[in-house]
């Protein structure tokens, strides 16, 4: 059977699928930068809201690897 | 109702499609569009917000005036908490910033609005603005001791070279990371709830199921368009602090 179709755009299309995986890693990021500002609050509470600033910083930089593999996807998907 | 014809013919990506607002001409720099007509309406939001809340200036304030004072002393804290008290004579730009991105945020969750925080030429133009505003503040206060900020002191001498060009990709790497992350956030999140609804639109009298998930996802928007212009705002109070205080 024949397929039909552009092989470049299968692959931009298929890596822009992989590119998907990276949000995994932004998530594990996520979760582990929270998780431990949890477990730092409890043992201290006192201390937690003076670093909820923290908190959401440290989110942001985890989160930014994660966006830069949407980014990868869009670059795959729109301009190639 | 047409539940046959609609269904996944909707796009998720077509809410974002930028149209003149008057016929359908051609797209140019002074066309009016539905970009400019949601920012407007963040802009004349936000000034509303901020000046009819403090028209009174009541000593027991009432609600429109304790959120706007909320506001004001939210973003007054955080830039004193993170880019230190010089830093507060930059206050204003940044709680300009704050205020538009959150009104254009949330006005963008409106079902039929358009969400001008979800293109990147829009998160581009701002986070460039701090990016390049940053680094003059930091050539202007400091010279070139501002490029202390790259030569970590603090670290073994051989490896301070290797550390140097690390943070000098770090460092131009900011406005690409600080303007994708709000574009990137909005517009999945606007996405995903245009998804679910094409769901609920082939379902039928299964759609229940898909209704109750976009109204959860609604909630998470909510708090993630405020999430997201705080993260913005206080990512501009750190790289306002390394211009202040670049030595490590």
């Amino acid at each position: 059977m024949a397929i039909e179709g552009n092989i470049n755009e299968m692959g931009a299309l298929i890596g822009a699928g992989l590119a998907c995986t990276g949000m995994g890693g932004a998530a594990i990021g996520v979760g582990h930068v929270a998780g431990n500002y949890l477990s730092g609050a409890l043992r201290n509470p006192s201390a937690a809201a003076s670093q909820t600033a923290m908190l959401f910083i440290g989110i942001a930089f985890a989160e930014a690897f994660g966006i830069f593999s949407f980014l990868v996807a869009l670059l795959l998907m729109f301009a190639l | 109702m047409a539940t046959e014809e609609s269904g996944l013919q909707i796009h998720p990506m077509d809410q974002f499609i930028v149209k003149p607002l008057f016929g359908d001409g051609p797209l140019m720099w002074y066309t009016p569009s539905n970009v400019t007509l949601w920012m407007l309406l963040a802009v004349l939001g936000a000034t509303a917000f901020l000046v009819f809340g403090t028209r009174h200036k009541a000593v027991v304030p009432g609600r429109a005036q304790m959120s706007a004072e909320m506001a004001y002393l939210f973003v007054r804290n955080m830039v004193e908490n993170v880019a230190g008290r010089d830093g507060l004579r930059y206050f204003p730009y940044i709680m300009t910033v704050f205020v538009f991105i959150a009104f254009a945020n949330i006005l963008g969750l409106i079902p039929a609005s358009f969400t001008t925080t979800s293109h990147i030429a829009v998160t581009a133009a701002l986070a460039l603005t701090v990016f390049i505003s940053v680094t003059v503040i930091g050539f202007v206060k400091h010279g070139l001791g501002f490029l202390g900020l790259f030569w970590i002191s603090s670290a073994p001498l051989p490896l301070r070279p290797v550390l140097a060009v690390i943070e000098l990709m770090s460092y131009f790497v900011r406005p690409v990371s600080h303007s994708i992350r709000l574009a990137g956030n909005m517009m999945a999140g606007h996405a995903m709830i245009k998804v679910f609804a094409a769901f609920a639109g082939v379902l039928g009298f299964g759609a229940f199921v898909p209704i109750i998930a976009i109204a959860a996802v609604y909630g998470l928007e909510l708090l993630v368009a405020f999430i997201q212009a705080y993260v913005f705002t206080i990512l501009t109070c750190v790289y306002l602090r390394d211009a202040l205080h670049p030595s490590h």
